[in-house]
């Protein structure tokens, strides 16, 4: 048990803080557009501007980015080594330097593609999907298809050398700003539930598609529903065989809830709720001091605890090269219902001032509770719901049988 | 950065988990714990002969100069075996000792203990869970203790009694032996039927001031919050473990109860907050002996959530088992009662929290 890094780690570190301070300079973290809130929360710098273009490049040379993609495609191709990615993680960071960027297309579609993708669409998509060149959205769930995907009923048929793809998808993050869709389409109708479908990479610019967007409970509009009215799709759009998507699709299900349950983010939320406490005054005096708000932030500061520390046994287990298990499968569950935690105390924190609309002129400063508050309850839902993480934590994890009389 | 045990950790791990499953099956649990004294003096020098009084002790006395977290891993397996007698105290006294003897007293002792010769335990707390160093009551006057102490772990079986008071210099702790005059033990029954404890008085008991580190009050309660901890990680496994294997054989409505959603849903709730409360009880471990600054925090945040989460372990465990997990004769009770114990001695989780919101400087 040890908690620092050796010297061969500590030289590493040396080395990244170097290329950063060569590279990256504070001036440069100020100029170019302002930070997404969602990526800035979690330290994370996406920006796709040509200085960051620049600087990415020479990270992704010297081996900082993008490790796990092979270098004639775009990336850093380096040995897997999980506390030196973790180095460069904390080290970016703390230089709110550009990292990798955030999101379906590199963290999703680019493993997929380096696993399943021709040559030709690893050199036409890989290199500027890790450069942010190519914005990517996910074209899943359908109104009819949500916990159970893969009774989707988008439709493809083949058309001479083109797929002609009809239906609905919903949920689409980002469809209004991305340039390219990876989709999940039935293409084989005849064919068992899960044979029947195909994964294909569809340009956002195609005539028939028609994006709208979906304005969530929060009052905004992040996601969108699709609609596909005869979209005409080159064939070689397919990645992987006919029928065989729902395999190619597996991979990049796993990235999206290892996205969702990291505690960086949790970490920053509770750390400011901290300071709400203190800022703020119940009947006189300092939220903090209330007896009650004073146990349950010690009560959710243990929560948060647990998640981080059990952060760094998944960070040894992969770099043991050990199957992380249940620690692994627990996370999103766990990391979600932390929070509502934090959100559900900020709120009692605020008591009366809860009230306000975020954004509106009498809102207490940390507003973004409010609006945590609800979107808590989002990413309970998103990217798997806190039920089905339950019967994989069960199944996968507990060895317990599937769900009886379930149509799989 | 390796947050994980090492090879030998495992291996005493190990060591301990067989050696319990072979002498500490829940049947011998049940005729100790059915005894008078709940101590087997036989299943106590087993552990003694495996190294467990000895693990923290440096080798100079005897012991295996091992750290809090290997004390820790100990505790686990205990927990896990719902193995009676008098680990907890000895432990405690063993920390104490360490900490805050001077050469001689860890001269005189330590190598006993390690040896599993002489049994040592440790009296803190006071009336109305009085836990913190500074509202202990006890007194210590020109050598002399005078004080009430109603939780002291097997006080009848020990030989030496490490003692929480106040002498002229503020809280500290004293040494006091067996047979010394103005020693009133009386017996109490406790829900926990695995760990005795009972009420001690003392009435003008010679005692010895521990010569070491004045340090060593808080670090002992530290230690045991963290043992504590340990403990409920333990049991609360032992009870997730027994559950899946039951509702994996339980038939009702012409399925295994295993396969219907909210017995699964409610294992997996369970599942995912045990998991990470294991990396939470190793950080304070470590921390104890690597990050000085953060141990007390730690001990205290560890003890109140282990502890609440073993209370809620059990509980959910029993439910699921259903009416058999109700009866006397089916095991699982063992570990509800060690939930009890856990969730009290050395203060309950809300006073743990209002300690840890107090470090925080909040």
């Amino acid at each position: 048990m040890d908690l620092s890094y050796s010297a061969e780690y500590e030289e590493f570190r040396n080395q990244v803080r170097q290329f950063l301070h060569e590279n990256w300079r504070p001036e440069d973290a100020d100029a170019g557009p302002p930070p997404d809130s969602q990526a800035a929360l979690m330290g994370a710098v996406i920006r796709t501007d040509e200085r960051a273009t620049q600087f990415r490049l020479k990270a992704i040379e010297r081996g900082y980015l993008y490790r796990h993609v092979p270098k004639r495609y775009g990336g850093g191709e380096q040995p897997p080594n999980a506390l030196k990615a973790q180095i460069i993680a904390d080290e970016f960071r703390k230089a709110k330097a550009p990292g990798e960027m955030i999101g379906q297309g590199a963290s999703m579609l680019v493993p997929t593609l380096v696993e399943h993708g021709t040559e030709e669409q690893k050199q036409f998509f890989v290199r500027d999907t890790l450069l942010g060149k190519i914005m990517w959205c996910q074209g899943y769930s359908e109104p009819g298809s949500g916990s159970d995907l893969a009774s989707l009923r988008t439709r493809g048929v083949l058309d001479g050398d083109h797929w002609v793809i009809n239906g609905q998808k919903i949920w689409t993050s980002n469809a209004d700003t991305s340039h390219w869709m990876f989709c999940l389409v039935r293409t084989e109708p005849d064919a068992p539930k899960h044979d029947g479908i195909s994964y294909i990479l569809i340009d956002m610019k195609t005539p028939g598609l028609d994006v709208r967007p979906l304005r969530q409970m929060t009052g905004d509009a992040d996601f969108n529903e699709v609609f596909f009215d005869n979209v005409r799709v080159p064939a070689q759009n397919i990645v992987g065989k006919r029928g065989q998507g729902w395999i190619v699709s597996r991979s990049t299900l796993k990235h999206e809830r290892a996205l969702i349950g990291g505690s960086l983010m949790h970490r920053r939320t509770f750390d400011g709720l901290a300071m709400l406490a203190q800022a703020v005054n119940l009947r006189g005096e300092p939220a903090i001091k209330n007896p009650a708000i004073r146990n349950r932030m010690v009560e959710v500061e243990s929560k948060l605890l647990a998640l981080e520390y059990n952060q760094y046994r998944l960070l040894t287990m992969g770099a043991r090269g050990e199957d992380p298990g249940l620690a692994g499968m627990v996370t999103k569950l766990y990391g979600t219902q932390l929070s509502y935690d934090i959100a559900r105390l900020a709120m009692d924190v605020l008591a009366d001032r809860g009230l306000m609309a975020p954004g509106e002129g009498s809102a207490p400063a940390m507003g973004m509770f409010l609006t945590a508050y609800m979107w808590s309850l989002g990413v309970l839902i998103a990217g798997g719901t806190a039920n089905i993480q339950r019967n994989v934590i069960g199944e996968r994890g507990l060895g317990l049988p599937r769900d009886a009389a379930t149509k799989r | 950065m390796d947050f994980g045990l090492s090879s030998d950790q495992l291996m005493l791990k190990d060591t301990i988990k067989r050696f319990l499953d072979e002498q500490c099956p829940t049947t011998r649990v049940r005729a100790i714990m059915e005894s008078d004294s709940g101590h087997d003096p036989k299943l106590w020098n087993g552990l003694a002969e495996l190294g467990i009084t000895g693990l923290i002790i440096p080798t100079a006395q005897g012991g295996s100069g091992l750290e809090l977290l290997d004390l820790a891993l100990a505790a686990e397996e205990l927990g896990y075996a719902a193995c009676p007698g008098p680990f907890l105290g000895s432990s405690l006294a063993t920390v104490a000792l360490v900490e805050g003897g001077d050469a001689a007293q860890r001269e005189q002792w330590l190598p006993k203990i390690a040896a599993g010769k002489a049994l040592a335990t440790i009296a803190i707390g006071e009336e109305d869970s009085r836990w913190d160093p500074a509202m202990l009551t006890a007194k210590v006057v020109d050598g002399k203790l005078s004080g009430a102490k109603p939780l002291v772990p097997y006080a009848s079986s020990a030989d030496v009694f490490i003692v929480a008071a106040h002498g002229d210099d503020g809280p500290g702790l004293w040494l006091v032996e067996r047979g010394a005059p103005g020693i009133e033990i009386n017996t109490l029954k406790l829900i926990d039927m695995t760990r005795h404890v009972e009420s001690v008085t003392f009435r003008n008991t010679p005692a010895t001031a521990l010569g070491g580190a004045k340090t060593a009050l808080q670090r002992t309660i530290d230690a045991g919050c963290i043992l504590i901890a340990a403990d409920a990680y333990g049991g609360s496994r032992r009870c997730l473990s027994m559950t899946v294997d039951y509702a994996m054989q339980r038939e009702q409505f012409g399925q295994k109860i295993a396969a219907f959603q909210a017995v699964k849903h409610q294992l997996a709730n369970l599942a995912s907050e045990i998991e990470p409360s294991l990396s939470l009880y190793w950080y304070a471990a470590h921390a104890f002996d690597h990050i000085r600054d953060q141990s007390e925090r730690h001990a205290a945040i560890a003890k109140a959530h282990l502890s609440d989460l073993f209370d809620r372990a059990t509980r959910d465990c029993t439910e699921l088992h259903g009416g058999i997990g109700f009866t006397w004769e089916f095991d699982l009770h063992l570990w509800f009662r060690r939930a009890v114990f856990d969730r009290g001695f050395l203060g309950e989780a809300n006073y743990h929290r209002e300690r840890a919101a107090k470090l925080a400087g909040w």
